[in-house]
């Protein structure tokens, strides 16, 4: 047998973890550091399933509900959603499907994740110490005056996090610019590649004006007086508006990825090349783009002007259109497949029903007279869920399931991964469609007691939650399972096209032997057979030379 | 490949204008995010200014015009030092390097205290905003709105000379015990590009703040 060069998993020194600048493993620190902090949101989110289920507020204290919601909040957003896709697939795959050996700055990758833990650690102090009740939008000027919570710790902790997502977003673009493997041109990338791009881009771009908007709050709130104060002529909605314009496009940090994931997986599962390629790759940058341009109807009800609310409502139907685009193009690219339901191809439909459904509702929230009804209900809760949890998190399981045997070298256990697959689903819509209703039915989002009337759906959206963690609790174990017991996972289980399957499972540290050299656009599946077409462009090459 | 490359060249690289680039493209990115840092400040500038315009009119008139020029004037002279400085680097002048560096290093410090004269002036004339601040003109709290972000700019804006100055002496440092050498003249042209964005910061900044009242 040949010799293959060391796995990059072979050293198991604590040493060889801390000081590595492996891509691959700093995307596993990532994933470890995750699951935590996911799973305190999740406990947070729990107790306010389980004080919901009855009208009064018995379980906790109205104050308490509102740190729950906040800490739920701030450690699903920076400390879960944001860093998941980027920075734990992202970080594995990405230089992989380029055919680079590492990341452009691997220093100042593993810098990232130093940072991420040290804004990690900030948050959870201020957890300790009593938690925060403004929300995770920290509104002034109840943030910068009047509450009593740790407040500049917890934005101390987004603060320190938003450079590891810079970091990490400028890591990513100079890589996809300068570390392109011989012959992949810009529109032979993988789409979960572009997509990455454009996510960088908000990263960069976006993320700088969310520290400087927490830096003013929280200088206001320790000097007294600052620039969002009302005595010295400040505006508070001026700190909604810079909040947004980061938060708005740190939304869709929060779905492209997802996207890009769905992208590779319905091409797999399917056997089909993607459908309008170029168009697909050109809505993740047209979302990227028209996302800076859509922040203002989160503040329909805010008090700006009613034009600046129409140009903000037309401005968001646009984003409809690159996403409807996305789709459409992977139900046509399923039209005559050859589709198998494994699991990570589950968690891609279930990512299309429920993105769907989150970006039409979506519209009904970027319309300006449904939004004065809708503004801050259940509605609300409902949609962003149905996009980040059905969409983000899906497309997460999905893209883990996937990418499992490459990261790891085993095989997940494939009937319970279903199993868990449909469980979420189910759980998922159980939890959060009745909060459509609830919405609708004018049920206010933030309170921890509400009018019996309610009572049904929140019981349903209980019993949802309680199936949903199920869901997640599932894969946590049959994936810590199949370290030990799974079957080897060869280099390619899945016949997937794509550099990152040309490589050993798992693969070595500088992933390639030789730097691969691509001759053709991806997804190349035989549209008669399905499996990978034969390399025909590299031959015509070779007989050239 | 000449064995002085070789060593410089990091292993995900397979070329060293691969590498060069790559490091030029991320500090340019860098330097976007820095500038949507301080866009922040500027659109809250923007936005007040354009709320109440004769109160930011009257407010500048208590900033010191000259001590801002000669503030500009020995930015403006530390670029052009670090411009130098990148050459002798590239051109292996070691102790030239290390004495441009460590003039602009003495610009970028003089900065900082002519400032710091002007901080102590505002303190003792009572133009910090907060409880002791005292403004004879037609609107004083507003007028706390353009010091507060006079100070909240112009300190951002410090707090990134003093990072400067630092880098400055480490790099002085570095190229004396020749860690940094023609070879890896990349490091010290990626601290000058940082260097001119500072300035061009204050180039904003000063017409922003001192010329805003200026006949």
């Amino acid at each position: 047998m040949k010799l293959q060069p060391q796995s990059y998993l072979a050293e198991h020194t604590v040493r060889s973890w801390l000081l590595t600048h492996d891509h691959k493993r700093i995307g596993i620190l990532y994933l470890l550091t995750i699951i935590v902090f996911f799973a305190i949101a999740s406990v947070a989110a729990a107790l306010m399933r389980i004080e919901l289920v009855t009208p009064q507020g018995d379980l906790v204290t109205s104050e308490t509900y509102n740190k729950l919601f906040t800490i739920h909040g701030v450690l699903m957003v920076w400390f879960f959603l944001i860093p998941s896709i980027p920075a734990v697939l992202g970080n594995f795959i990405l230089p992989m499907m380029l055919g680079a050996r590492d990341v452009a700055f691997p220093r100042l990758n593993l810098l990232s994740w130093y940072i991420f833990i040290a804004g990690g650690v900030l948050a959870l102090w201020s957890l300790i110490h009593g938690g925060v009740d403004t929300g995770w939008t920290f509104y002034t000027p109840y943030s910068s005056t009047y509450s009593n919570s740790h407040v500049i710790s917890m934005a101390a902790g987004v603060f320190v996090a938003g450079f590891s997502s810079i970091i990490t977003g400028m890591n990513f673009m100079v890589t996809v610019h300068k570390m392109r493997a011989p012959g992949l041109r810009w529109f032979r990338l993988p789409l979960l590649v572009w997509s990455l791009y454009a996510t960088s881009l908000i990263m960069v771009l976006a993320t700088p004006v969310l520290a400087i908007t927490l830096a003013l709050m929280s200088v206001e709130r320790v000097w007294g007086v600052g620039i969002f104060d009302p005595k010295i002529g400040g505006d508070p909605v001026l700190f909604q508006h810079l909040f947004w314009f980061y938060s708005h496009p740190a939304v869709y940090i929060m779905i492209l990825p997802g996207m890009g994931v769905v992208s590779e997986l319905i091409t797999c599962f399917s056997r089909r090349r993607i459908f309008g390629y170029g168009y697909v790759a050109a809505a993740s940058m047209a979302i990227a783009v028209l996302g800076f341009v859509v922040w203002g109807h989160h503040m329909f009800v805010a008090g700006q002007s009613v034009y600046s609310g129409m140009m903000f409502s037309i401005l968001s139907y646009m984003v409809s259109i690159p996403s409807a685009i996305k789709v459409f193009n992977w139900t046509a690219t399923l039209h005559k497949g050859s589709i198998s339901f494994a699991t990570p191809m589950l968690y891609a439909l279930g990512f299309i029903g429920l993105f769907t459904i989150g970006g039409l509702t979506g519209l009904f929230l970027a319309a300006l007279a449904v939004d004065v009804h809708v503004t801050d209900t259940y509605f609300v809760v409902a949609h962003f869920h149905y996009i980040m949890v059905g969409g983000m998190v899906m497309a997460f399981m999905g893209g883990l399931h996937y990418w499992w045997p490459k990261i790891t070298g085993r095989m997940y256990p494939e009937f319970a991964g279903k199993l868990a697959a449909m469980i979420t689903f189910i759980g998922f819509n159980l939890t959060f469609f009745p909060q459509f209703i609830l919405g609708y039915l004018g049920m206010p989002r933030r309170y921890h007691a509400y009018p019996p009337e309610f009572q049904f759906f929140h019981i349903l959206s209980t019993a949802g939650a309680s199936i949903l963690g199920v869901g997640y609790l599932l894969p946590f174990l049959y994936f810590l399972w199949s370290l030990k017991w799974g079957r080897v996972a060869s280099g390619n289980p899945w016949e997937a096209t794509g550099l990152e399957w040309q490589t050993p499972s798992p693969p070595p540290t500088h992933n390639f032997e030789k730097t691969p050299v691509v001759t053709r656009e991806p997804y190349a599946y035989d549209a008669v057979t399905g499996k990978e077409e034969p390399q025909e462009g590299l031959m015509q090459q070779t007989s050239a030379v | 490949m000449d064995s002085a490359t070789d060593t410089v060249l990091a292993e995900q690289f397979d070329e060293i204008e691969q590498q060069h680039s790559a490091d030029t493209l991320g500090m340019w990115i860098f330097l976007a995010t820095e500038v949507m840092f301080f866009g922040g400040l500027f659109a809250g500038y923007a936005v007040y200014r354009f709320s109440f315009p004769h109160v930011f009119y009257a407010a500048s008139h208590h900033l010191d015009v000259l001590a801002g020029a000669i503030d500009t004037a020995v930015l403006l002279c530390s670029s052009l030092t670090m411009a130098f400085a990148v050459r002798a680097v590239r051109l292996g002048q070691r102790w030239m390097s290390i004495l441009l560096l460590g003039v602009t290093a003495v610009f970028g410090a003089g900065f900082l205290v002519i400032h710091g004269f002007e901080y102590h002036h505002e303190w003792t004339e009572h133009l910090v905003p907060g409880g002791s601040f005292a403004f004879e003109g037609a609107d004083p709290h507003r007028a706390q709105m353009f010091f507060w972000l006079y100070f909240a700019t112009t300190g951002l804006h410090s707090l990134h000379v003093l990072i400067g100055v630092a880098l400055m002496l480490v790099l002085a440092v570095l190229v004396l015990l020749e860690k940094i050498t023609a070879a890896r003249f990349m490091t010290v042209e990626i601290a000058g590009l940082y260097w001119h964005f500072v300035d061009v910061v204050w180039v904003f900044l000063f017409p922003l703040y001192y010329l805003a009242g200026a006949r």
